[in-house]
């Protein structure tokens, strides 16, 4: 459990022991990035983000001290969906929008499992939004990997929940008269313990993103910025390429000061309730004015701040927004199963079949 | 009304079959009275068979006719299929429970009235212009007008309670009565009340005296001639318990989680009638049964489909409207061929419907309710009891085809009753099950060349790696394939699959004689009055056959011979034609059908009667 500021950030309910995660295992099993990739040819479009995120993702896994056959993968559908066939561990490329939900079911079932949702902003947040949102407040002990192009690729381009107001697509002519969701914002409203973002061009930063949610205990949350180059190029290009990126995004980093920009002389400041961008060296403006980052805040406030924050109002935040420990769905189901067991023994299936009164016929 | 305390006389009448209706304000217990009244007869040893009417509504307004709440108890000593076409006796506590259910008792009937709540004010919510006690419209029943609230209350004087708190006693008063009208005891009742409210005495003891109060009362009062008796019946021997629909599934799935050495995973949402299944399952805990409310129909499903992906029993149960959001999800389950059950406890439709009313009208859903050909087994209880038999019997198909499983039940199989001889759990035959372990043979697809079963590989097995889904699957390797031959070719092997499953089920049961003029067909809960019907038809000398299916995708390989063996088969069911035009459509046989759609079981008179028709037609 983590400690701030002499305050709890669990809730009340205790934490149970988790099963570790074991670097040892991964000593002993040794697998490289090689052994992640199936035998299946990659199908996305040519220059597709979606091939850096599979990269990312293959290249992480030998860290997590899993043998492969305890990994799976479950998609919805869209281009993200086909993730899993691309994997060489357990996949299951389901139906729309209910990849949580199976997971939910494995997880709760296999808790030896370490589980992975693939999906897109239309899976997860249009179709599927009920089921992320429950999957996340009830802490399911699963990696959920949200790619967000702001599009419908699959089906050939059409406005999703993140594509912007007035967004022309061939389903919006006139433009979309939808406002678009923030997806980090429902994934904190929706209780997630583990929130990030990512973008898939930013391969370091993507890889570490992607470890993290990998280690992290219960429902992890990452939004993946993701270039769809058929119908929706540049759709985060005006703040994650090369050229900007330093100025126009910040990179949240644990327990540091938010500052960001090519000179590292810019900063994120608390204005009342509201943040502002400030510059350092300005108005007197020092590094001990600045916002410093929490992951593990008890509260969602610092963290549902953040998701809000856009372009170009402000630099977008990448990175770890919130960390925190509660106890995981599938240990507490279990849990009060043992408990059961504990206090009343093992089940008598002849005593539950007979019921409370019986009666006998000669 | 004079009553006159007098000495109790021993004028008892014997009847073999007596079938009471308890009748009243759905806040006035009678759910609890008649379960109460139905515990003691199947602890007697009389053969039951109930049927509980409940509004959908938790507490309609008090006196309102949409607040009535009924429940018929039938029993006997000997074998009864049924509760009843009509009640013998009818005990209305309320203007508003006889009005709705007057029409039901035969003329000469009894009728037991809580005369106390015949006021203007609720014989103006039951909207009677006049008062019925005393406007001769009961002339043709033998009424019973008994002050029951006054009584009832005089019984409890001293107590330390609120008039109302009293008020709500009155079910016990007139469950004592009946107890004592039937030579019951209220012995178990006793120890149910001292049970049920061991922290509230004073209740306990308000309900106890409620009870003798009423017991006392038929006994020192003249106003019944003669108190009656109703021998046990002659059951085969055997331990037996009395058993809901929905108590004998939970624990059929139970049962069978046992039988097949796997954890049962149930994934459920709310609804009716199917939520008693969540609430049994849930308290399970100590048989490691895994339960999950969903968020919604298709999350359960969804769950239960990832619980079975990972080696449970993945389970989900709803009623149609519920099963309309799962159909895609089932479509899933058959493409990737995982084993899991799905069980409708269908209830009066369409869209929301009579959400507490009987039908039998998902058949077809379950049948072709999904995009393309995507066939699945259906199985269907005809008894309470048996719904246990078949819960295990879906999980049998299940695992030993790889396939999703439609288990349909009904409002009636789920809240009716009936004496149930407890199976000895070691007399049950064990489930195999395997799980591919080899990484030298494995082929996601490669399948059984008997069942045509794909092997089921759970993740964690080293070196079965693979991945599945609801795209076109490649035979034997299950990779994602566009090939036209190969859709084809799985589109047929699936259809086989399930069809092949008619080899490995039991045959169609006549009972009845093998050939003749008459073959009455059914499925679900029809069974008993479809039955009893035939019953009473052989005893006429009518040349008449039952034969109930309890598989009904696929039919036993037997079905058309039987069917062909009669000059006429009628098809009764509580929907408009279903299994009907499977079974013309199938076989090319011109069966008739019978409908009767009204939110309720059939009576057997009413198939009696259709039954005659036909065969007059037939003769004519």
């Amino acid at each position: 459990m983590t400690q701030t500021n002499g305050r709890s950030t669990a809730g009340s309910q205790p934490v149970p022991p988790q099963p570790p995660l074991s670097p040892e295992n991964a000593a002993v099993i040794q697998l490289t990035r090689k052994d992640f990739v199936s035998d299946q040819e990659v199908r996305w479009c040519p220059g597709c983000g979606d091939y850096s995120i599979l990269a990312q993702t293959q290249k992480v896994m030998p860290d997590f001290g899993y043998p492969k056959e305890n990994i799976v993968f479950i998609s919805g559908i869209g281009c993200s969906g086909r993730l899993p066939y691309y994997m060489n561990t357990y996949g299951f490329h389901t139906i729309h929008g209910r990849a949580p939900t199976l997971a939910t079911g494995l997880k709760a079932a296999r808790p030896d499992l370490m589980v992975w949702v693939i999906t897109g902003d239309g899976d997860a947040l249009s179709i599927g939004g009920n089921h992320v949102i429950h999957s996340m407040r009830r802490n399911v002990d699963i990696k959920l990997v949200m790619f967000n192009n702001r599009i419908y690729g699959l089906t050939k381009g059409q406005a999703s929940p993140t594509s912007e107001f007035g967004k022309r697509t061939k389903s919006t002519p006139l433009g979309s008269v939808d406002t678009p969701i923030v997806p980090l914002t429902i994934a904190l409203a929706a209780e997630a313990s583990f929130v990030a973002r990512s973008v898939d061009t930013h391969t370091e930063h993507l890889q570490g993103t992607l470890e993290r949610a990998g280690r992290h205990h219960g429902s992890a949350f990452v939004e993946v910025l993701q270039n769809c180059n058929i119908f929706n190029d540049g759709a985060w290009r005006d703040f994650t390429d090369r050229e900007v990126r330093e100025d126009r995004m910040l990179v949240l980093e644990h327990g540091k000061p938010m500052i960001f920009g090519k000179d590292r002389d810019r900063g994120i400041r608390l204005d009342g309730l509201r943040p502002e961008v400030v510059t350092i060296g300005q108005d007197g403006i020092t590094e001990a004015d600045l916002l410093v980052h929490d992951e593990t805040a008890a509260d969602p406030f610092l963290a549902l701040m953040l998701s809000r924050m856009s372009y170009p109002d402000f630099p977008v935040p990448v990175g770890v927004l919130r960390a925190v420990e509660r106890p995981t769905h599938d240990r507490l189901i279990a849990e009060q199963i043992d408990t059961a067991i504990a206090k009343s023994g093992a089940g008598d299936l002849s005593r539950v079949l007979a019921g409370g009164e019986t009666w006998t016929v000669e | 009304m004079t009553t006159t305390t007098r000495e109790p006389e021993s004028d008892v009448a014997e009847l073999e079959r007596v079938t009471i209706r308890f009748a009243g304000d759905s806040g006035d217990g009678m759910q609890l009275t008649g379960t109460q009244f139905t515990r003691t007869a199947a602890v007697f040893g009389n053969d039951i068979s109930t049927l509980p009417d409940f509004p959908a509504e938790i507490r309609a307004p008090a006196g309102s006719l949409p607040g009535v709440s009924g429940f018929q108890i039938s029993f006997s000593s000997t074998d009864i299929h049924t509760p009843g076409d009509q009640p013998d006796v009818l005990v209305a506590m309320n203007p508003a429970a006889l009005k709705t259910n007057i029409v039901d008792l035969p003329p000469g009937g009894a009728l037991i009235v809580n005369s106390d709540a015949f006021t203007q004010q609720n014989l103006n919510k039951a909207a009677y212009a006049t008062n019925p006690l005393t406007d001769g419209s009961l002339k043709a029943f033998t009424v019973f007008e008994i002050p029951i609230s006054t009584l009832n209350e005089r019984s409890l004087d001293g107590l330390d309670m609120t008039s109302k708190q009293k008020d709500l006693t009155k079910n016990f008063f007139a469950l004592g009565l009946m107890f004592w009208l039937y030579e019951r005891s209220m012995e178990p009742t006793i120890h149910w009340i001292d049970s049920k409210f061991s922290a509230r005495p004073v209740i306990a003891e308000a309900n106890k005296r409620a009870l003798k109060a009423g017991y006392a009362f038929g006994e020192t009062t003249e106003i019944f001639h003669t108190h009656y008796r109703v021998r046990p019946a002659k059951l085969p021997p055997g331990t037996y318990r009395n058993i809901t629909g929905n108590e004998a599934t939970a624990l059929g799935f139970l049962a069978a989680s046992r039988l097949a050495g796997r954890p049962l995973f149930y994934g459920s949402y709310p609804i009716t009638p199917a939520s008693d299944i969540l609430h049994q399952l849930s308290g399970y805990k100590v048989f490691g049964v895994k339960t999950f409310q969903a968020e919604d129909e298709i999350a359960a499903i969804g769950a239960a489909i990832g619980a079975s992906y990972g080696g449970s029993l993945g389970l989900t149960a709803s009623s149609g409207p519920g099963i309309a959001l799962k159909t895609e999800a089932m479509g899933l389950a058959v493409m990737v061929e995982l084993p899991l059950v799905v069980v409708d406890v269908q209830r009066a439709g369409p869209s929301t419907g009579m959400p507490t009313k009987n039908e039998q009208a998902d058949l077809l859903q379950l049948m072709f309710g999904r995009n393309s050909d995507s066939p699945v087994p259906i199985v269907a209880p005809a008894t309470p009891g048996e719904c246990f038999d078949l819960a295990i019997e879906a999980w049998r198909l299940a695992l030993k085809y790889m396939t999703p499983v439609a288990y349909l039940s009904d409002a009636f199989l789920a809240t009716g009753s009936e004496p149930w001889r407890i199976p000895a759990i070691e007399d049950l035959p064990k489930i195999g099950v395997e799980n591919a372990t080899d990484a030298g043979t494995f082929r996601p697809y490669l399948r059984d060349p008997d069942t045509l079963a794909r092997p089921w590989a759970v993740p964690g097995t080293p070196g079965l790696e693979h991945r599945i889904g609801g795209l076109e699957k490649a035979d034997v390797t299950g990779n994602v394939s566009y090939d036209p031959d190969n859709h084809h070719r799985m589109q047929t092997l699936r259809a086989a699959k399930i069809a092949g499953i008619a080899r490995d089920i039991a045959p169609l049961e006549v009972f009845g004689p093998e050939t003749g003029d008459l073959l009455i067909l059914g499925w679900g809960s029809t069974y008993g009055a479809i039955r009893s019907a035939v019953e009473r038809l052989q005893a006429d000398g009518r040349s008449v056959a039952h034969a109930h299916l309890r598989h009904l995708n696929p039919f036993p390989a037997n079905t058309e011979s039987v069917l062909r063996s009669y000059r006429r088969v009628l098809i009764p069911e509580v929907n408009l034609g279903q299994l009907l035009m499977l079974i013309r459509a199938r076989y090319l046989i011109d069966a008739v059908g019978y409908d009767r759609v009204r939110g309720k079981p059939f009576r057997i008179a009413e198939i009696v009667a259709e039954a005659e028709r036909v065969l007059a037609e037939a003769r004519a």
